[in-house]
């Protein structure tokens, strides 16, 4: 199973599940409506058809009950992405710079580094700068991504709970070494990242 | 469906296989403006390009069967999924149904002898022709194969040195193929439909050919300036799209997909379309709905058109743009999802042959259905940030144009193969060759979700080893899936070849007008235009209790 490293990870993966729940559902109410129809009202079994034209009752309950559905999907989408979309006034600020094929991060102090260290329950917001082509700062046990593109500034923020190292990935195609475009963000304790900052 | 009083009398009553006209032979074809003809010079040429692309997407997952080069360097592979792209899309489902059978059937269906412009309809096959020549010359003179990926994102598609300003002009002129094609279907569908055919009176193919075409005269266009302006800015350094030139590679995306995205439903409205014929046709009963299904493909046509931005969550466009392109995305779900039920009914009390075509659109209802859920999650803006440019969206639109494209393509042309070339095909091969290939598609594309959900990104040459086991899996399903294609393909070949000729007009009991016209039809169509009378699909003689003889 992937990792769950912040707060924001679980209301991705309850809202996954949520949606996850109602495909399976609905796959199977349709697979097994086909299944059993083919089979009861095969030519065999069912030699002469009954013409049914329509049925307006149906037709406005299979539009409003999903109607319904996906205003709700789209509702508990929009309420996660509302949190990532803000990131707090206090956050550290790292910027991560993406260039063919590397990643680069530089902190406040102006210490560079290839892999990304971070505080454990600390907002960090990352600042996204591309110095050639689309790139984008992907980190899946985040559930977070976004594009670092030349002259857009963008940014996004996370708040990393867990201890641990995690892959983090150029997700938008770059050229020749996309694939290896990788580096790892590091999750440590507080003392250990000032430590680390400080030092040369 | 057709009484047969008089109307105009015509010429011709040979087989439009045998017809001759001014000239002969292979002249004969490739100067003909007879629309059946044409549909046959598209079915070849596209033909052969899916089997091109389906070599490349075969070579694709056999580099990804294990981590790092397998087969090919890093170069040749971003080449493999660019060109696969290119081909599958813009030379394969793009032009695919609507080129084939709405050539093919649309002017019989609506009772017309042909499309409203013949030699423009000619035309779009030269004009297609030319582009794919084009793409050809782009993957083999010596800038290198296009590498940019088939979205062509700025600024790399301007920086890469491979053959860019000839894969541009490509996608160029086959832009204009399609919008001629759709331009002269919407003219069709206005003008020439069949004295006492109103519009409610029309089959569904050509209600979902009629949406097809005017997303295609609407949303082409965009594309064909956007790559244009691309060459200008590429040849003449005019800052556009390039930020180092002062442009906006946002603005790219924005025009990129604003044709890009519609023309998802380009290559999956004519397919509902066909699949809607064969469910109604092999359950021998009226369709259930038909209104709420013609009317779903136009409201798929207008809502599609307006979701484009559902590619671009992750791009730092603003909240705004992305809370009304995700409600506009799942406001798109609907029509979708009352297509899927309407189908399903139809089923309810008919009387039903499981025969190849029927086989195919039940497994479009099944995959669709699958692509349309995975399609949800993927307008969930939370989810999106996640699972774009994962190998999930890779999962997501092979179910959905596979799917959908492809095996609509597949179901049409057993359904119509022995309307189309008098000759009958062997079954129980087509039947074998569909179980194979709908066992390798999903064992192929079903881990990509597992995989994109796990983090894998999209487009890589390179992988984890936390991947194989999925990706392994997935190139496997691929060998099985190409197993079936060969089948399927040998079936249609030795049908061709050697299968039983057949004259008889309606051997699948359907009540559309191709079921009335000759096995196979002749030079124009109808000796006499028909004059209809009632709905398409009546079905009064499979009746429990008979009302009485149409």
């Amino acid at each position: 199973m992937i990792a769950q490293a912040t707060n924001f990870a679980q209301s991705v993966d309850n809202t996954f599940l949520i949606i996850v729940g109602i495909s399976v559902f609905f796959l199977v109410l349709i697979t097994t409506l086909l299944i059993t129809f083919v089979i009861k009202y095969s030519k065999k079994r069912n030699p002469k058809a009954t013409n049914i034209p329509g049925n307006t009752k149906l037709e406005i309950i299979w539009t409003v009950i999903p109607t319904l559905i996906v205003l709700y999907i789209f509702w508990l989408g929009w309420t996660d992405y509302k949190v990532l979309a803000t990131p707090p006034k206090d956050s550290m600020v790292i910027t991560a710079t993406a260039s063919m094929w590397r990643w680069k991060f530089t902190y406040p102090n102006g210490k560079q580094a290839d892999t990304l260290y971070v505080p454990v329950n600390k907002d960090i917001k990352i600042k996204l700068i591309s110095t050639d082509v689309d790139h984008s700062f992907y980190v899946p046990a985040f559930r977070i991504k976004k594009d670092a593109l030349p002259n857009i500034n963008n940014s996004t923020w996370f708040n990393a709970e867990k201890l641990g190292t995690y892959t983090l990935f150029c997700a938008e195609y770059c050229g020749l070494n996309h694939a290896t475009m990788r580096s790892e963000v590091k999750v440590v304790t507080k003392d250990k990242f000032n430590n680390w900052l400080s030092s040369k | 469906m057709a009484d047969n009083s008089t109307a105009i009398k015509t010429k011709n009553h040979e087989s439009y296989l045998d017809y001759k006209g001014k000239h002969s032979g292979l002249l004969g074809w490739i100067l003909s403006t007879d629309h059946k003809r044409i549909a046959i010079l598209y079915l070849v040429v596209i033909s052969a390009w899916f089997l091109i692309g389906v070599v490349i997407g075969f070579l694709i997952r056999l580099e990804l069967l294990t981590p790092g080069g397998t087969i090919v360097g890093a170069q040749t592979y971003n080449a493999f999924f660019t060109v696969h792209g290119i081909i599958m899309l813009f030379l394969f489902v793009i032009p695919g149904i609507p080129a084939i059978f709405g050539n093919f059937f649309l002017p019989i269906m609506i009772g017309a002898k042909d499309v409203a412009f013949p030699r423009l309809n000619l035309l779009t096959w030269y004009l297609y022709v030319i582009g794919g020549a084009f793409v050809i010359i782009a993957i083999f003179l010596p800038g290198g194969a296009p590498d940019s990926g088939w979205t062509f994102y700025i600024p790399y598609s301007i920086r890469t040195s491979t053959n860019m300003i000839i894969t541009l002009s490509a996608t160029f002129i086959l832009g204009f193929s399609s919008i001629l094609t759709g331009l002269n279907f919407i003219v069709t569908i206005h003008r020439m439909r069949a004295p006492g055919m109103g519009w409610f009176k029309m089959p569904l193919f050509p209600w979902a050919l009629y949406a097809t075409g005017w997303i295609q005269v609407i949303v082409t266009p965009i594309i064909g300036i956007t790559l244009l302006l691309v060459i200008v800015e590429r040849v003449f350094g005019v800052g556009l799209f390039d930020p180092s030139l002062g442009g906006d590679p946002i603005l790219y995306q924005h025009l990129f997909w604003i044709y890009s995205h519609p023309a998802v439903y380009i290559m999956a409205v004519p397919a509902m379309g066909v699949i809607t014929e064969i469910i109604t046709v092999y359950s021998h009963r009226t369709i259930f709905g038909y209104k709420a299904i013609a009317y779903s493909s136009l409201a798929i046509a207008l809502l599609g058109s307006l979701v484009w931005g559902h590619h671009m969550f992750s791009s730092g466009m603003s909240d705004t743009a992305n809370f009304v392109f995700s409600l506009l995305t799942f406001l798109v779900a609907i029509p979708s999802a009352i297509k899927v039920f309407n189908w399903t009914a139809t089923l309810y009390k008919g009387s039903i042959e499981l025969e190849p075509p029927m086989l195919y659109a039940l497994a479009f209802i099944f995959l669709f259905t699958i692509g349309g859920l995975t399609g949800i999650m993927q307008g969930t803006l939370s989810l999106d940030i996640h699972l774009t440019d994962t190998t999930f969206i890779v999962g997501h639109f092979h179910y959905i144009i596979f799917g959908t494209a492809g095996f609509g393509l597949f179901g049409g042309l057993y359904h119509w193969f022995p309307k189309m070339f008098g000759r009958t095909y062997n079954k129980k091969l087509a039947k074998v060759g569909f179980w194979i290939l709908f066992t390798g598609f999903n064992i192929l594309y079903f881990p990509m979700f597992v995989m994109g959900w796990l983090g894998m990104p999209r487009r890589s040459y390179d992988y984890l080893p936390e991947y194989q086991s999925y990706q392994v899996i997935s190139t496997v399903g691929s060998w099985i899936l190409i197993l079936g294609l060969i089948l399927i393909v040998y079936s249609f070949i030795k049908a061709l070849r050697s299968g039983e000729r057949t004259t008889e007009k309606n051997y699948c009991g359907g009540e559309t007008l191709e079921w009335k016209v000759e096995t196979p039809p002749i030079h124009e169509n109808f000796y006499e235009i028909p004059i209809v009378t009632g709905g398409p699909y009546e079905y009064k003689q499979n009746e429990l209790e008979p009302e009485g003889v149409n």
